[in-house]
């Protein structure tokens, strides 16, 4: 006679022994380590923010695990409003942002944040227009009214007085924004509200907006996903994602009168002679510089200045030391700008600040 | 004798149900063709075997996601299974009673609930107050959309046991505890299952609720105390992102959790049938 | 001592019934305390509000309440009349051998997970109604909007209104259906009058589904085009109370704007538990 409740239980066990040899191997990871190294458990750091430097900062995370095997640090980019509020919340050890935190939200906080300044990035005005294959040149207004509304079709007037013996066409313009909190809307809508006082008051600044018009989509991603897919469409992304995925973007007139494409060279023309204060919270949009890229930014890595679980605070501050002098050679690859040297070596005395 | 008219609509009508069948399949036809062509397509060992590689960089895999979900609705079904089952069984011992009515009453509106929702009340109770995303958090949200499955399942189940077995066993003396778990479950335990089995399926699906809770990771670990990586959310992140090998590895990501839903939903219906037959002395 | 027994029993095993009472209660408590600061601040201005604003930290629902109920409403006007078809087909007029099988088939797109529907929305449909909306002249042709969240909602709801309608009809007493063939009735006819007998539980079915739209999350977000605007076109891309949730949650940096989007979650969970009680109670009448 049958037992089933022999044969369930061995069913069960199959079923349990099965579970635990998934868990209990781990796979080869993309790296050569496959094993936790001789130096101790497995120490997980989260952080979470802007996904302007996602890029960089997973092959950053990624270079550091490789050295220290024990060590993961899970980095997820929500976006920079993402970043400042989970920091604040303290549910993530460290957060990442373009976006600086205004005077309330660092009031707001638990307790105080610093900021770092990691790598310098350009946010492009990228497009999907079919037909166009020059690049196209905005000034600030001309970006502002697009996405105030106001130029709806490619061939309108302004756009074509800026880019002459450019044939546009009557396609309606489909604008693209994020719908997340984003430091790279920040960063945008800083520049836009420099140049277009329409702009700052139907607008303003801030990592989340009131969008006038468009299509919101989520993180440097979606955007650069979206405007890829659509055509007709106008989006605003880190320069690394309009070169990775081979999007046209346009160069932007800065301050002096000259239509600059983002580059190494003109995103570090942004930060030169730019006075940094103590705090490192300092905008670069619209710079002086005669050969500045207008809409260059600083990303800054927050971290609480007295954190209470002090070992992970040990090997943060290791990485962000690594991140500032070593890291710094990965930035040109990736085609972001390395720090200035007077930035790093202010930053260096500033991370004595944080209290292990 | 039927008037022409009458006929040609009664007809006509007939047709449109039909037609609406078709039309039903075939966006079931159209979806299950591409997740099949692009996710076949898109397999290879390092997606079973790798993590996910640097931003911008081709290749690596989706492992610590698949064990990420595997993970999470064992959590769903540690919280789940018990205070289901156990609330299924009182509702069905005392089904009249007030109390019973409330619990029933709350186990509907729980079922209705959307995710999303679900979602924000266990970031408020699990993650807050601790003051970390986890696995354990991702857990409860889905436990939370199971239970209502499972209680509905488990109360049927055991209304429909024969009358006869309830009274054998309280003939013979036994105790009210005594004769459901020692008769009446086992002998529900089959179509149980299923229940328990058809929840895990539909919880497996689930992305919305993990966003703020199990949040998500780049790295192995199955320390249930840390954010960790799951397959829906893996796919969404990969899916509205610009990269090509990403929007790869998202179909190849979306093809196996069809499969491993088909594949509970299978093993629901065929092998708990199996399990009956040899319930049966 | 059995007594006792069957006391401890009944306590025990009441306990974990009162956790899901406990648990039903607990999300109300947590959705309503933390959305207190909204609530306040705005009042039932919130409900009315058409600015989402979290710069200057004005905060009005209305967007996305709109939204929600269009695309909601549009995925049930799409879907009810095949749901019912197939439900009709599948109960009355197919051979027997096929029931089974097209039943299956039915629930099969039920269990296709919210995020696949999604990935299918974003590289399937949507360029599909974009081409669509060139054709209609829209302009501009964006392929997200309203009509892919109608269309990919509809999809997704059919399953779950088809199979209840079903389980309807089922009990439909073949009584009823006799007596229409007896008074010479096409099969049609027949029908209708079983529809006419059931229509409280499938006016319920059609509900249930109307619930679950009202609450989809990650489909939606992935093909509405995210943009809280109040309009009736097809083509424009709005935003629902679900998606700006998932959207703008986890970086809700101050509280106001955290509770703002919790006050939405609170509305949600009233709404769709009214529409789902409301249904059950449809049903239950007819099948109980």
């Amino acid at each position: 006679m049958r037992d089933p409740e022999n044969a369930s239980m061995k069913k069960l066990t199959i079923i349990a022994a099965l579970l635990l040899a998934v868990l209990g191997c781990k796979p080869n990871e993309t790296t050569t380590t496959t094993t936790n190294a001789a130096t101790g458990a497995t120490i997980q750091i989260n952080g979470a923010g802007a996904t302007f430097p996602y890029p960089i900062y997973s092959k950053w995370f990624d270079e550091y695990h490789t050295s220290h095997p024990n060590v993961q640090i899970n980095y997820q980019s929500i976006g920079s409003g993402g970043g400042i509020k989970q920091l604040s919340a303290e549910t993530v050890f460290f957060g990442a942002t373009d976006g600086p935190m205004n005077d309330e939200q660092l009031k707001n906080a638990p307790a105080p944040i610093l900021h770092f300044p990691t790598v310098l990035g350009g946010v492009v005005p990228i497009y999907n227009i079919p037909g166009v294959t020059s690049q196209l040149r905005f000034s600030g207004p001309t970006l502002a009214n697009i996405y105030l509304g106001r130029i709806t079709k490619w061939n309108d007037a302004a756009i074509a007085k800026e880019n002459p013996g450019v044939s546009l066409p009557a396609t309606d313009i489909a604008v693209v924004h994020r719908s997340d909190g984003s430091g790279t809307t920040y960063i945008f809508c800083d520049f836009l509200s420099k140049t277009s006082p329409d702009y700052k008051a139907k607008v303003g600044v801030n990592t989340s907006v009131s969008w006038p018009v468009g299509v919101g989509a989520k993180g440097n991603e979606g955007v650069t996903g979206l405007v890829q897919q659509t055509p007709g469409a106008i989006g605003y992304v880190e320069l690394i994602y309009a070169l990775q995925n081979k999007i046209p973007f346009a160069a932007v007139q800065n301050k002096s009168g000259a239509f600059i494409t983002a580059s190494l060279d003109s995103v570090t023309a942004a930060a030169a002679g730019v006075a940094m204060p103590d705090d490192f919270r300092v905008s670069i949009t619209d710079s002086d510089a005669k050969d500045a890229y207008p809409i260059a930014s600083f990303t800054w890595m927050l971290l609480y200045q007295s954190p209470k679980d002090k070992e992970r605070a040990k090997i943060l501050v290791d990485f962000l030391k690594w991140a500032l002098t070593d890291g710094q050679k990965d930035a040109t690859a990736l085609h972001y700008a390395p720090l200035p040297k007077s930035v790093v070596d202010k930053e260096l005395q500033a991370i004595a600040k944080i209290q292990l | 004798m039927t008037s022409l008219r009458r006929r040609i609509v009664s007809r006509a009508a007939e047709i449109f149900c039909a037609f609406s069948v078709l039309v039903a399949l075939l966006p079931l036809a159209f979806i299950l063709f591409y997740v099949i062509k692009e996710g076949i397509g898109a397999m290879n060992l390092a997606f079973f075997t790798q993590m996910p590689k640097p931003v911008g960089e081709a290749g690596g895999g989706m492992a610590n996601a698949i064990v990420g979900t595997l993970i999470l609705i064992g959590l769903a079904a540690l919280f789940a299974v018990p205070v289901g089952v156990i609330c299924g069984i009182h509702l069905s011992e005392y089904p009249k009673s007030k109390f019973s009515t409330m619990a029933r009453f709350a186990a509907d509106v729980l079922n209705g609930v959307p995710s999303i929702v679900i979602g924000i009340f266990a970031y408020g109770i699990a993650v807050l107050p601790v003051k970390r995303f986890s696995a354990i958090a991702g857990g409860i949200a889905l436990g939370i959309l199971m239970l209502p499955i499972v209680i509905r399942t488990t109360e049927e189940l055991l209304r429909l046991v024969p009358a006869g077995l309830r009274e054998g066993a309280l003939a013979l003396g036994a105790s009210r505890s005594r004769a459901i778990f020692s008769v009446i479950l086992p002998a529900a335990l089959p179509g149980i299952l299923t229940g328990i089995l058809v929840a895990l399926a539909r919880v497996a699906g689930e992305t919305a609720p993990l966003l703020f809770t199990s949040f998500n990771n780049r790295f192995w670990t199955t320390n249930l105390g840390q954010p960790i990586a799951s397959l829906t959310v893996q796919v969404f992140t990969y899916a509205i992102s610009p990269y090509e090998d990403w929007h790869r590895q998202a179909w190849a990501g979306a093809f196996l959790l069809v499969m491993m839903i088909l594949a509970l939903s299978m093993i629901a219906r065929f092998a708990v049938r199996r399990l009956e037959r040899m319930n049966r002395p | 001592m059995r007594r006792g027994d069957d006391r401890w029993f009944r306590i025990g095993t009441g306990a974990f019934a009162a956790l899901v009472l406990l648990v039903v209660a607990g999300i109300g408590f947590e959705l309503t305390r933390q959305s207190l600061l909204s609530i306040e601040k705005f009042g039932f201005g919130f409900w009315k509000g058409r600015v989402w604003d979290p710069v200057s930290g004005d905060f009005g629902a209305l967007p996305f309440i709109w939204g929600t109920l269009y695309s909601a409403i549009l995925a049930l006007l799409l879907s009810t009349p095949i749901a019912l078809g197939i439900a009709v087909f599948i109960s009355e007029l197919s051979p027997r051998a096929l029931r089974q099988p097209l039943a299956y088939l039915t629930e099969l797109l039920a269990a296709i997970p919210s995020i696949v529907y999604g990935l299918w929305g974003i590289f399937v449909l949507v360029p599909i109604i974009r081409k669509l909306e060139v054709m209609l002249g829209a302009k501009p042709a964006l392929g997200v909007g309203m009509l892919s969240a109608a269309v990919i909602l509809a999809i997704m709801v059919v399953p779950l209104t088809s199979s209840v309608a079903r389980e309807i009809l089922k009990n439909v007493p073949s009584t009823q259906r006799e007596a229409a063939y007896a008074l010479g009735a096409t099969r049609w006819e027949a029908i209708k009058v079983a529809i006419g007998f059931g229509r409280t539980g499938i006016i319920g079915a059609v509900m249930l589904g109307f619930g679950r739209a009202l609450g989809e999350t990650m489909a939606v977000t992935m093909v509405i085009g995210n943009n809280p605007q109040i309009t009736a076109s097809l083509f424009k891309p709005q935003y629902t109370m679900a998606a700006v949730i998932a959207n703008e949650f986890t970086e809700a940096a101050d509280e106001l704007y955290l509770h703002a989007l919790i006050e939405i979650g609170l509305l949600l969970f009233i709404i769709t538990i009214a529409i789902n009680l409301l249904s059950r109670l449809l049903v239950r009448k007819v099948t109980a």
